[in-house]
């Protein structure tokens, strides 16, 4: 609570970015005007559900995607003004970790190899400096380096995977790292090692993280503060216990009520959720979630809903917002 | 008390592979009576879905499977593919994973569900149609008359599910299993489905066998509940009484490593190290004993039985079951 009074300048920056889709002669709204702070060495949660628009949020940040409009300002610097060369330095800095861990690493190379790319192309020509380098981010991984450098990816499991693709993300010494539903195709017996893994390199290493995720446990296990997104919106932002705890939007307060307990006493709530989201091509005037809302009235549909805070940290997109 | 509706005896399944045999269930016995919900709980590998198909009898051509399936008085193995096929679909029925999968892509919604329905029910094209718009209704398609003109891919994930359920629903069956049933949906859509099915199911008094990875979705809705690690199920009790008290370490650290929403962020998850053994190479002991940190001596040389102690019904397979491994030797 106390950092919040002294907040000190945001490692990123993102500013009313705008991402779209051509689809045919229509236009997917995936991202319409979002706008967040990451600080230096803290954790932002991104969740929502599938096609809200996270995943290309998280692209659109490293420049993966191009925005329609809006700023990313990286340490000062915005990203969306950057080409060629100069985004290519920058991109050292920044890293990406993605859902499939055995899908993201080629299957015909050695996982010593696949480690070392990253130095390669960032122009580490000394061989042994590489080697070095490889050999201590496996060992920081969990992973004994003359056992598994010489190895292919077949040869291991999903989350072992995990760990080489963690390894490779942190081999060039980035500030900032977007996980993108990290352990979302793992079991949950290995989830747990994965998630304490990325608490320890992120303490180890003071990485800053985006960490989107579906999964509201997961994301609050891991965050500092949670974003919680839908249909190319942001709905709430906060820090993580108070939102869950208080959450202000009927949609954060849905999707924290459609959570399964695993606790029998706990009565499964009955039909909390009605309807589905509508489609990000033709999103629903005013607040996208009216259609689904049971706060909704005449002003949702009117009004496009801003981000305003309705407790200290806590800002609420919503014209209904629970007190 | 009268004969279950559904007896797995001792059923084993193992599939040839090219390092040697997998034993995918390694004998396994479970009963269900009519009415009532199993969940069966595991993680990927564990033979969960393996089981679920030698109850229907859809195992891979290669797969070896030994025991007994009793469905209503009858032993599945040995029933001959004439028999299975009037069975399956009418009293026995499915709903898997993968909506997408499971539907047939050039198929319209009507096509299939009223195939289904006339197959095995005596009806006319109009009376099949119009139980068709019924099912439909039922399970909250919106202008269920439309839908059935449509193909799967103009439905959404959820609508997808649903319309499987309503296929699966369509003869009345007396045992539905369902296989992930919402693993591939999102949360929100994921609480309607796991809603619709438990209401059909009373509705129906229709018996159902949930598999799934996630202890919260069977914790709401199971009457009973088996864990199954390695191939074998390794505790099994009514719902209430294993979340009360888990005497199968590996039951207690499945649920200790989910992360909870009243955990504080930051809290070191209790992750349970190492991975499950490789299903090919043979095992003396118990089966989750490297990964077990109340494992001893014992545990790496004998197979313990899946037996009750205390209750009767709450089965569990250790020999140092927890809440109970004080004063014995520990």
């Amino acid at each position: 609570m106390m950092q919040l009074a002294v907040r000190p300048e945001p490692l990123l920056n993102v500013d009313n970015l705008v991402v779209e889709y051509g689809l045919g002669n229509k236009t997917v709204h995936a991202v319409s005007g979002v706008s967040f702070e990451v600080a230096r060495g803290e954790t932002l949660g991104l969740v929502g559900e599938s096609g809200c628009g996270k995943s290309t949020l998280g692209r659109a940040v490293l420049q993966l995607r191009r925005a329609r409009s809006g700023r990313v300002m990286f340490d000062g610097q915005d990203l969306t003004a950057m080409e060629g060369e100069a985004l290519r330095k920058m991109r050292r800095r920044v890293q990406l970790i993605f859902q499939d861990p055995i899908a993201s690493l080629n299957p015909r190379r050695r996982i010593g190899d696949i480690v070392a790319e990253p130095l390669i192309i960032a122009g580490v020509k000394d061989a042994a400096e590489r080697k070095r380098r490889v050999h201590e981010v496996l060992v920081a991984v969990g992973l004994d380096p003359d056992i598994v450098a010489g190895r292919l990816p077949h040869e291991f499991s999903g989350g072992q995977c995990q760990r080489i693709c963690i390894a490779r993300s942190l081999v060039l010494n980035p500030e900032f790292i977007v996980c993108d539903e990290p352990v979302s195709a793992l079991d949950v017996s290995i989830r747990a090692q994965i998630l304490n893994l990325l608490e320890e390199m992120k303490a180890r290493f003071g990485l800053t993280l985006l960490f989107i995720a579906h999964d509201l446990a997961v994301v609050k296990a891991v965050s500092d503060r949670v974003a919680v997104m839908y249909l190319g919106r942001l709905c709430e932002v906060g820090p993580s216990e108070q939102l869950f705890a208080r959450p202000a939007h009927p949609y954060t307060d849905l999707l924290l009520r459609a959570i399964p307990v695993p606790d029998p006493d706990v009565r499964p709530a009955e039909s909390v959720a009605t309807g589905e989201p509508p489609s990000p091509i033709a999103p629903p005037s005013g607040c996208r979630f009216r259609t689904r809302c049971p706060r909704a009235d005449q002003q949702c549909s009117a009004q496009i809903p801003e981000l305003r805070e309705v407790a200290i940290g806590q800002f609420a997109a919503c014209h209904h917002p629970r007190a | 008390m009268s004969a279950p509706l559904l007896s797995i005896e001792h059923v084993a399944v193992e599939l040839p592979t090219p390092r040697g045999n997998l034993r995918a269930v390694d004998h396994v016995d479970l009963s269900l009576a009519a009415g009532r919900t199993l969940g069966i709980v595991g993680e990927s590998g564990c033979g969960k879905t393996m089981l679920s198909r030698a109850v229907l009898q859809l195992l891979p051509k290669k797969a070896k499977l030994t025991g007994r399936v009793i469905f209503d008085g009858e032993d599945l193995v040995r029933l001959d593919a004439e028999r299975l096929r009037r069975l399956r679909g009418r009293d026995l029925a499915v709903v898997f994973q993968d909506p997408m999968t499971s539907l047939n892509p050039v198929l319209t919604i009507g096509t299939q569900l009223m195939e289904t329905i006339q197959e095995h029910l005596e009806l006319d094209a109009a009376a099949a149609r119009k139980r068709s718009i019924e099912l439909l209704a039922a399970v909250g398609i919106p202008a269920p008359e439309q839908r059935l003109a449509q193909y799967p891919h103009q439905c959404s994930g959820g609508m997808r599910q649903r319309i499987a359920i309503a296929i699966a629903l369509s003869c009345e069956p007396k045992l539905l299993i369902a296989d992930e049933p919402t693993t591939a949906l999102d949360v929100t859509i994921q609480a309607q489905i796991l809603d619709l099915l438990a209401r059909e199911q009373r509705r129906r008094h229709m018996a159902m066998i949930i598999i799934t990875h996630d202890l919260g979705v069977v914790a709401g809705r199971a009457d009973e509940v088996a864990v199954m690690y390695a191939g074998r199920v390794v505790e099994r009790a009514p719902t209430s009484a294993l979340f009360k008290r888990m005497h199968m370490p590996y039951t207690e650290a499945l649920l200790a490593a989910i992360p909870k929403l009243d955990t504080a962020p930051h809290t070191l998850l209790p992750a349970i190290s190492g991975r499950p053994p490789d299903p090919t190479r043979p095992l003396r002991g118990c089966s989750f004993a490297p990964r077990c940190r109340y494992a001893a001596g014992r545990c790496h040389e004998a197979k313990p039985e899946l037996k009750g102690a205390e209750m009767p019904e709450h089965l569990y397979a250790c020999f140092y079951p927890i809440r109970m491994a004080e004063g014995i030797g520990a």
